[in-house]
Formats: C-alpha cells, sequence, structure tokens
C-alpha cells in the first residue's frame, strides 16, 4: 500500500486543508469519522464483490454453477471448473504458455529496442533528435486498432500470423512508445560524473552502458517489463486478428471464444469464471509485488 | 562523449527501435492509405476505385450507427468517469491506512484484462445465471429479470457503462490523488482561515488547481471509449442488430470475417482522423504543464 505513498509523501501537508475541519479532521472527532470510514468500506466492498463473486462461483460443483436462479454463495467447494477448462479444446497449458510465451517476447522486445534507445537518446547529440522522438512515438498517435488491417496483411506475407512473435510484436508496437519514453527519463537520471569517470579508464559507450549505466536504469527496465506484460497479457483485439488457429490462442481469446460454445452445450458459466480467475491472478501478483514501479511507470507515462 | 563522431554513435543505439517503427507502424499507416484507395481483399484482384471506400462510408447506414453509438457511449460513460474518479480521489486522498487500502482496492479493477472483466461482467448480468438480475430481484427493485444483453440497444450500453465504470474509475482516482497531492499546502491552510467550508474549499481550491490533470485524464478516457472494442465485442456481441457495434468492432467486421480490407482500412483512417484530434489537445496540453 506504500507505493501510493511514493506521490503522496511527497507533501503531506498538502492534503491538510483539505482535512481540518473537513472531512478528516471532523472524522477525528465526530459522526464523520465513521461516515468517511463507511464510505470507504463501501467502496471498497462494490469494487471488491464482482472479483469474489467470480472466483466464488468458479469453485461451485458443475450443476450449482449452471443453477437457475445461481447461488450467491457455493454450497460446497469443487475444482470441476478448473477441470473442465485444463481439458478444454487444445487445453489450458496451451493457452496459458501462449498467453506466457506472447508476454514474455514482448518484454524481450520491449527491453531489447527501447534500452538502447532510451540510452542514446538521453546521452548523445543525434541530428534531428526532436523528429526522431516523435517518430518514435507515433504510435501515441496512431491508434493500433486502426493499423491492425494493414498488420495483418504484411505479417500473412512475412508467415507471421498464427505465430507467438508476430503477436509479441504488436504487443511491442503498443507498449515501444510508453517504453521509450520510460527508458529514456531513466537514463537522463544518471549522473553525468558517472560515466566521465567509466570513459577516463578507457571504456567505450558500449561498456559504459553495460557497466555503468544499465545497473542505474533497472528500476525503469521493471516498470517497463510489467507495464509490457500486461499489455500483452490481457490484450484481445490484436489477437483475436492474427491468431486464427485454435491452438495459437491466448486465454483471452479461448475464453471470448467460450462465453458461446462449450463442451456441455451453453456457456459453461463455472468454467468461464475459472478462466477469468487464473488469467486475473497473475496481473494481480505482479501489481500487488510491484506496485512502486507500477505506480511510478503510471504516473510519469499514463497521461503524457 | 559528445565529440563529432558520437552524434552518429548516438543514432546507432536509437537504429533498432526506429526500424521497427518504420516498418511496424509508418510502413503499415502507408499502406492503409494505399489499402483505403483500392478495391482490396485477400481473394479477389486489387482495382484502384479513388475515394470510392470512403464514399462508401458516408452512405454506408452502419457507418453511422457505429459512430453515433460510439460517440453516445463516450458522452455518457465521460462524465460518470470523471465525476466518480473525483469523488472516489476526495475521499481517500489523505494518507490513512484505510483510505490508501482503499485507493489501492479502487485500482485493482484498471490491471486486469478488460477482457476478463468483460466476461466477468457478461456473466454478472446474464439472464437467466446473473447475480446481478438475481441481486435486483432479492431487492425487489425489478418484478422479473431484466435481458441486458442482446434485446435493447440503450439497456446493453448502460450495462457496459456499469461494467466499464468499475474497471476503469480507479485510473482517474490515482492521477486526482496525485493532482490533489501536488497542491502546495499553505494555499488551502489560507482558505482556512477565512472560514472556507470543506465543499467551499474543494470548489475554490482543490478543482481549479487541479483543472489541469482533470482535463487530461478526461481527454485519455475519451480516447479509450472512441476506441472501446473488447467490451462490447464479448458483452453484446454487437447485438441487437449490430446496434451496439463500436467503430473499432465495425473495422474489425469489416476487415476480417468481411475481409473487405479495402473498406476496412478507410474507416480506420477515418477513425484515425478523429483520435488524432483528440491525441493533439492532450499533447499541446501535458507540454504546457511542462513548462
Amino acid at each position: 500500500m506504500s507505493a501510493f505513498g511514493d506521490a503522496a509523501a511527497a507533501d503531506r501537508s498538502s492534503t491538510r486543508y483539505l482535512a481540518r475541519g473537513g472531512l478528516v479532521e471532523r472524522l477525528a472527532h465526530g459522526r464523520q469519522k465513521y461516515l468517511v470510514a463507511a464510505a470507504c468500506v463501501a467502496v471498497s466492498t462494490v469494487m471488491l464483490l464482482p472479483l469474489v463473486a467470480s472466483v466464488l462461483a468458479s469453485l461451485k460443483s458443475t450443476e450449482e454453477a449452471a443453477a437457475v436462479p445461481p447461488t450467491y454463495f457455493p454450497h460446497s467447494l469443487s475444482l470441476d471448473s478448473y477441470e473442465r477448462l485444463w481439458n478444454y479444446q487444445a487445453g489450458l497449458p496451451t493457452y496459458f504458455s501462449n498467453s506466457l510465451g506472447a508476454a514474455l517476447l514482448t518484454i524481450l522486445f520491449c527491453l531489447v529496442l527501447t534500452i538502447p534507445a532510451g540510452y542514446g537518446l538521453a546521452k548523445f547529440r543525434i541530428p534531428a533528435k526532436e523528429a526522431l522522438f516523435v517518430v518514435l512515438l507515433l504510435g501515441l498517435i496512431v491508434p493500433y486498432q486502426a493499423l491492425l488491417t494493414p498488420l495483418f496483411f504484411l505479417f500473412v506475407q512475412l508467415k507471421l500470423h498464427n505465430s507467438l512473435v508476430g503477436l509479441a510484436i504488436v504487443h511491442t508496437a503498443i507498449q515501444l512508445p510508453f517504453s521509450i519514453y520510460v527508458m529514456r527519463n531513466a537514463f537522463e537520471a544518471v549522473p553525468r560524473e558517472l560515466e566521465e569517470a567509466a570513459i577516463m579508464d578507457g571504456c567505450n559507450s558500449f561498456q559504459v552502458l553495460l557497466y555503468i549505466c544499465l545497473p542505474a536504469v533497472v528500476p525503469a527496465m521493471i516498470t517497463v517489463s510489467l507495464f509490457a506484460f500486461i499489455t500483452s497479457w490481457n490484450e484481445l483485439l490484436a489477437a483475436l486478428v492474427i491468431m486464427n488457429k485454435d491452438s495459437s490462442f491466448t486465454l483471452p481469446l479461448i475464453l471470448a471464444a467460450a462465453r458461446q460454445q462449450t463442451s456441455i452445450g451453453g456457456t459453461d458459466w463455472g468454467m468461464l469464471q475459472a478462466g477469468i480467475t487464473i488469467s486475473i491472478i497473475p496481473c494481480m501478483a505482479f501489481y500487488l509485488l510491484l506496485q512502486k514501479y507500477y505506480m511510478a511507470g503510471f504516473l510519469s507515462g499514463a497521461v503524457k | 562523449m559528445h565529440s563529432k563522431t558520437s552524434r552518429y554513435v548516438g543514432l546507432l543505439y536509437v537504429l533498432p527501435a526506429l526500424a521497427f517503427v518504420l516498418t511496424f507502424t509508418v510502413y503499415p499507416l502507408g499502406q492503409m492509405v494505399w489499402m483505403s484507395l483500392h478495391n482490396w481483399s485477400l481473394i479477389a484482384a486489387k482495382k484502384y476505385v479513388g475515394a470510392g471506400n470512403f464514399i462508401k462510408a458516408w452512405n454506408d447506414p452502419q457507418f453511422w450507427i457505429s459512430l453515433e453509438f460510439t460517440l453516445k457511449y463516450t458522452i455518457l460513460i465521460t462524465p460518470v468517469l470523471m465525476v466518480l474518479g473525483y469523488l472516489i480521489a476526495l475521499l481517500t486522498a489523505e494518507n490513512r491506512p484505510l483510505r490508501q487500502i482503499t485507493r489501492s482496492i479502487v485500482f485493482v479493477p484498471v490491471v486486469i484484462g478488460l477482457g476478463a472483466s468483460s466476461l466477468l461482467w457478461y456473466w454478472l448480468f446474464s439472464y437467466d445465471f446473473g447475480l446481478v438480475n438475481r441481486a435486483l430481484l432479492d431487492l425487489g427493485v425489478i418484478a422479473k429479470p431484466v435481458v441486458w444483453f442482446g434485446a435493447d440497444a440503450d439497456v446493453a450500453l448502460w450495462a457496459v457503462i456499469v461494467s466499464i465504470v468499475w474497471k476503469v474509475v480507479g485510473f482517474g482516482t490515482i492521477l486526482f490523488v496525485a493532482a490533489i497531492h501536488a497542491i502546495p499546502g499553505e494555499i488551502g491552510e489560507a482558505a482556512m482561515v477565512d472560514g472556507a467550508g470543506y465543499w467551499q474549499r474543494v470548489r475554490r481550491i482543490t478543482l481549479p488547481l487541479t483543472a489541469k490533470t482533470i482535463l487530461l485524464v478526461t481527454l485519455v478516457s475519451v480516447i479509450g471509449s472512441l476506441l472501446a472494442f473488447d467490451q462490447f465485442y464479448i458483452m453484446t456481441a454487437g447485438q441487437p442488430r449490430n446496434l451496439t457495434a463500436t467503430s473499432v468492432f465495425l473495422i474489425y467486421l469489416n476487415s476480417f470475417p468481411y475481409l473487405k480490407l479495402g473498406y476496412g482500412a478507410a474507416l480506420s483512417l477515418i477513425l484515425a482522423g478523429i483520435i488524432l484530434v483528440c491525441t493533439c489537445l492532450q499533447m499541446l496540453l501535458s507540454r504546457r504543464s511542462h513548462a
């Protein structure tokens, strides 16, 4: 939780005027205290309820998951839904590893492209740097949703459709502007004296990058990787366009497909909730573990 | 490192990323313009049609239905997101444990996938099997289950809006909280000496001093809404009668299931133009905030 403090702790006093005599101070004394607390609990409950309902539904038995009207709480816990998901079509392991593969490749591509690019942009004088930067950030101006038609055609020619590499390329294109922005800022923050000392010792620019700058930008690398993972893991439209073989589907794709036709005839709601639970877990886990890096990237790049 | 030769050394480092952008963004962009001027499908021969695809869009009722529906969705959801996001930001801005936890929880749906959250709400809003109908029936709000998706485009629209507000309201909240924290404390304290009440201070100080953030978040949210796809693809599938097919949905339908790639490219170009206007506004604004 303290990660929110990064931005927040910087200026504790700034909210004091809102507090005193306002929500917070009266909270300390009067009835308002309970009102605010109640509001917080109410908001949190509303936000958590759908997720809790989904997890609970994934643990219902096969019959109960298909019950009309639905039950609020499972009468008994069962892993049936997970078992059906495990064996659904090409099987959960296939879809899970497709999603994971695309996400890892996206992280790899993002890092390999944006570490040198960030270094180059931050530390060197480059002819027409501003224009270059604009070209690199083009993805911010042209939404990838609009580029999928020609990209699909290009990928057919390059034999990259139905391939995780192709999908990861699109996901990298989505993430590239943000990643370059984050990496450039990180390299800019590395003190010049360090590099100059290394150059005196006879390091060339690549060695400076490798031994001096890289260790200093590890937090930015984590931020870039985290966002690349979340984007790739969750992305639906590009996967829908590029992956049209059942065995190359990612998790969001197979779940979207499973909402209509499943082995038990109609929609298998229990299995669907199991799939949702499984696809949410990695995102939640990384977000909670790496909240500091997430917020750093979010606050610096989300609206710029 | 700043000798003359290093000008090109620097370029060398940027080259891979540049090559990537040229191949996978600039080239497809050019290709898209080219395609939009042709009658182009994977099977038939390509034929130059000039502005034909654009004229076709102008005369295509579905193009207008989709555009209008996308705008309607954007116009309805944006104020809800901003007002709720801001209220939660005011509620949780102070750094105290309960508020920080609430803030974290409000943000959780932002990190999960839009596909997953749409499927989750597709289930919650399901006619027979959904907990929304069950709960509303139990509470006596409705007398019989509501058909949320597939029958009435407006009912479906509101159901989608509920799900998306849940999914992204935390996005604005976190940015608003950061903006509120950036307000110098003295300003508010001066107002307090003047005896201004809580909502007066919010109106006179907090809102004006976070106006730029509000505007930026509004733009980001507008752009996101104009590009809506996942939520409608999964929850409404465009039903009834493609009345809930958004602009991106229409591009997808034309390009892939129908394989009218030229027409799809023309539609993409029109959408890209609309987004471009929004993005330029956004960049102008954020550039000023750096100055």
